[in-house]
């Protein structure tokens, strides 16, 4: 639904909204993005893997918060204020994405998003789409699609 | 939606409602009370779905519907006395009907022959001996109509055009322009017309000089209006009963024919539309038998039907009873839902708002404190009104009971009466839809294995006929329904017996008389020696007894031999709250359902044993009883809490095995609202759902079942449930 790896058109710039993990910086396509929120405690989940924080309460709906850096391999981060929620649709559902900070909204054409080189890891190459390189900083285009596990493999 | 798809669904609903009141109106007659007001209910509704299959050319449904409404005809006009001979013939007819109805809604085939042995019945009851019909020149009167089901089709439409009155006739003008809304709620003038001939003597004028040229004419307009000089000797009331059905949605002047013979206004070929108004108000003037009933009705048609009319007051119960006086609306249960899940927040909200005024530490007797009590008292207000929205009576499950009863009771060959209690009872909309099945499958038993056989109930000095007894009733917050049946009582020696011969209990087992009867709860459980239709596949009580915990609710029994067995469900009102214990356990705040704690208690360093490796016991009152702790199971510590520094939640779990939870402490006791964990992530192994607390922060429900299972099948490894599979995949 929101796939940012199929663009409408060739020809189309898309706004991207670019955070920071660590020392690395991701965007994803701002269409997907409904609102940014400051951190606020989760409620852990019962045997939730690692990259779950766990749920918070947004406006009465139940929001899991996924820790972005640790679905992408990266060290789990130690949240505080400044920390941000990037609150995201994903398909049908609505999911939290912890990162250190949302920077700010890159207008790049299709033309300027490369292909993944192939000496990443599949982890990486499970999530990002594209690289980009801005003002000579690389800046990794995520796709949300597989951030939470598939449903129908819950049969567990 | 296709719009005509959307008035075939308001056309079922309007069925259900329909068969539903028909039922009610039969038992009602069949229970004495054969008032005209219930008489003429019964018939509304088979004259109702009679008219709207009609309209979708649901010609089976139409024939059948008839034949009916011919029999209830007969009843209403007097021709008919409602015995119970003929009450039985009619409520297996409603069946039939309410067969049809589902199966032109949903396809499939009815019993043909049953609908075909049930229109001989019906048609046998028309035709049956009859004092001859009142009125001798009575034209096409459904009793006439003998022959076959094609006949009614085509009754001839016969009026006495000409005839002089007879000497004790009055003359009547009577002024007739249906609206719109008319046709639309499936009447037709002429039928009305010829109702009208019935009763005398009738001249028909049509008055068509309101009908516009073609390109002009509104397909569902209304044009046409009629003036019938009437000659009868019927009263105006038995008229104004001609459009009873349609008051409100026609301009309708009955007055008397002033001494002009009827013939004198024949010659009114199109008169047009303001003279015909003046000379009814000029009628009217002349006319003291019926003041003030058409001249306003004329000039102003009444908009609501529930507005008193002059015309029927010396019918003061019609406004009480008839359905159509209660205004209502159909609305779509999705924004019902919207707007329950928007007082939920708002609830929150408030009480967040709250706890951050204290935390200001605001005094109490402050405006703001004072502003946000009043605030409070409003919000619990529209939330008990929001939740009242869906509340709906059970009778809407509770009258699909009588036709299960007739149905099981003929089947099983055992004669059963059943009563009802409490039907106006209301409940949350999706606690009744979830009703229906166990309510059924436990008459199915009450009737089946409850109930004993006429001769075995004959010896044991009880009347022939069994009672199983439905009943509902509110209880602190909470549906009680009963299902009781004056049978045998459950047969102890017979249930354990089976039980063990199926291995659910060890043959030495030493078992209280309850516990006993509990076992019918166990899945797998049956005694029925054969195999029958209507219960003993084996998936009997067990299911209900899910289903019913699955609702949040809770079943229990009483048998005494040779008195009958009690069957006890309570159910939350709603389940959209739920009452729950706020414990919490390593370090994080989780929600108990109220319904599954027995009682809680703080245990001794002696009381708690370890068994094996990694599963723990509690000795409570000298039984040992699985100990599970929160904590650990959630995986919330690694560490099994000491249980002398914890607190203990005895609960009662599927298939009534207990089990001991051990917390860390217990917060207290709240209504939370429940809010879905599935729709923006997944289920959670021993999680029943989410809630939002005071503080704003996510609490989850516990599933208690979930969490005592895992563990139990965890005890000797690792006391933790399976990863699930898919987070093991990238």
């Amino acid at each position: 639904m929101f796939d940012t790896t199929h663009s409408v058109h060739a020809m189309a710039r898309r706004e991207l909204i670019n955070f920071r993990i660590g020392p690395q910086e991701f965007c994803v396509d701002i269409m997907a993005v409904r609102e940014i929120r400051g951190w606020t405690p989760t409620t852990p989940l019962p045997h939730a893997p690692a990259f779950i924080r766990g749920v918070v309460n947004l406006r009465g709906a139940v929001l899991p918060v996924v820790d972005l850096g640790v679905r992408l391999g990266l060290p789990p981060s130690e949240p505080t204020e400044r920390h941000a929620i990037i609150v995201a649709q994903v398909g049908r559902q609505v999911i939290g994405l912890l990162v250190d900070a949302v920077s700010d909204i890159l207008t790049v054409g299709d033309e300027a998003i490369q292909p993944p080189p192939d000496v990443a890891s599949e982890r990486v190459r499970a999530f990002v789409r594209g690289l980009l390189a801005i003002e000579g900083r690389l800046v990794s285009l995520v796709s949300l699609d597989h951030v939470l596990p598939a449903q129908e493999l819950d049969a567990a | 939606m296709d719009p005509m798809a959307a008035i075939r669904d308001t056309f079922f609903q309007e069925c259900e409602e329909q068969l539903g009141a028909l039922e009610t109106g039969l038992l009602t007659m069949e229970g004495g009370d054969c008032d005209p007001e219930t008489v003429n209910g019964v018939f509304r509704a088979v004259h109702s779905v009679k008219g709207g299959a009609g309209a979708f050319g649901l010609d089976a449904l139409v024939r059948f519907a008839h034949v009916f409404e011919t029999a209830l005809d007969d009843v209403r006009a007097g021709r008919l006395a409602p015995d119970g001979r003929v009450l039985g013939v009619m409520l297996r007819a409603a069946d039939a009907l309410a067969d049809l109805v589902r199966v032109s809604r949903d396809g499939g085939a009815t019993d043909a022959e049953r609908d075909r042995l049930l229109v001989e019945d019906l048609k046998a009851l028309s035709g049956s001996p009859q004092p001859q019909a009142p009125q001798p020149d009575a034209v096409a009167s459904g009793s006439a109509d003998g022959g076959d089901m094609d006949g009614f089709a085509f009754q001839p439409l016969r009026f006495e055009l000409d005839a002089p009155p007879a000497p004790a006739e009055q003359n009547w003008t009577v002024r007739f322009r249906p609206e719109a809304g008319l046709y639309a709620k499936a009447n037709e003038a002429a039928v009305l017309l010829r109702e009208l001939g019935r009763l005398g003597s009738a001249l028909v004028t049509l008055d068509a000089s309101a009908l516009p040229s073609f390109p002009d004419l509104h397909p569902e307009g209304a044009y046409l209006s009629w003036t019938i000089d009437l000659a009868t000797a019927q009263p105006e009331s038995a008229i104004r009963e001609v459009f009873e059905f349609v008051e409100g949605d026609c301009e309708l002047d009955i007055a008397p024919a002033a001494g002009q013979p009827p013939g004198d206004t024949g010659g009114i070929g199109d008169i047009d539309l303001a003279a015909l108004i003046q000379q009814s108000q000029a009628t009217m003037a002349a006319a003291p038998v019926a003041p003030g009933v058409g001249a306003p009705r004329a000039a102003e048609p009444a908009p609501d039907t529930g507005i008193p009319n002059p015309g029927r007051a010396s019918r003061p119960a019609d406004a009480a009873t008839a359905p159509a006086s209660k205004a209502t609306i159909r609305v779509d249960l999705d924004r019902v839902d919207g707007l329950i899940d928007l007082v939920g927040e708002l609830v929150i909200n408030q009480a967040m708002l709250a706890q951050r005024v204290s935390e200001a530490g605001l005094p109490r007797s402050s405006n703001v404190a004072l502003g946000l009590g009043d605030l409070e008292q409003l919000t619990r207000e529209i939330q008990d009104s929001v939740m009242a929205i869906r509340a709906q009576p059970v009778k809407s499950v509770f009258q699909r009971m009588p036709r299960l009863v007739r149905e099981v009771s003929a089947m099983t060959g055992k004669p059963v009466r059943l009563l009802t209690e409490g039907e106006g009872t209301e409940v949350d909309k999706t606690v009744i839809e979830h009703l229906a099945d166990p309510l059924t499958h436990m008459i199915r038993n009450a009737i089946d294995h409850g109930l004993e056989r006429p001769e075995d109930r004959a010896a044991a000095g009880k009347p022939a006929d069994g009672t199983v007894r439905l009943a509902a009733r509110h209880r602190s917050g909470r549906i009680v329904i009963e299902v009781s049946d004056d049978g045998g009582g459950i047969n102890r020696a017979r249930v354990r017996a089976s039980a063990v011969a199926k291995g659910l209990i060890a043959p030495d087992a030493v078992l209280s008389d309850e516990e006993t009867d509990n076992l019918i709860f166990l899945p797998g459980f049956s005694t029925a020696e054969t195999v029958s239709d209507i219960s003993g596949r084996g998936v009997g009580m067990d299911v209900v007894k899910r289903s019913i915990q699955a609702l949040g609710g809770r079943i229990a029994i009483a048998s005494r031999p040779g008195q009958g067995s009690t069957f006890t469900m309570s159910l939350p009102l709603t389940l959209a709250v739920l009452d729950g214990m706020v414990v919490s356990a390593g370090g994080q705040t989780l929600v108990t359902p109220l319904t599954a704690i027995i009682e809680t208690l703080q245990p001794r360093t002696g009381d708690v044993h370890s068994l094996g490796s990694g599963a723990t016991v509690i000795a409570i009152r000298g039984t040992f009883i699985p100990l599970v702790d929160v904590g650990v199971a959630l995986g919330y510590r690694a560490e099994p809490l000491d249980p002398a520094r914890g607190i203990t939640l005895l609960i009662e779990n599927e298939g009534c095995a207990r089990a001991a939870l051990l917390v860390d402490a217990i917060q207290g006791q709240r209504q939370v609202v429940i809010k879905s964990l599935e729709a923006n992530y997944r289920r959670v192994p021993g999680v029943a759902a989410a809630t939002i607390l005071g503080d704003g922060r996510v609490a989850l429900i516990l599933d208690v079942d979930a969490i005592v299972a895992a563990s139990r099948s965890a005890a000797g490894q690792a006391p933790e449930f399976t990863p699930a599979a898919g987070f093991a995949h990238v």
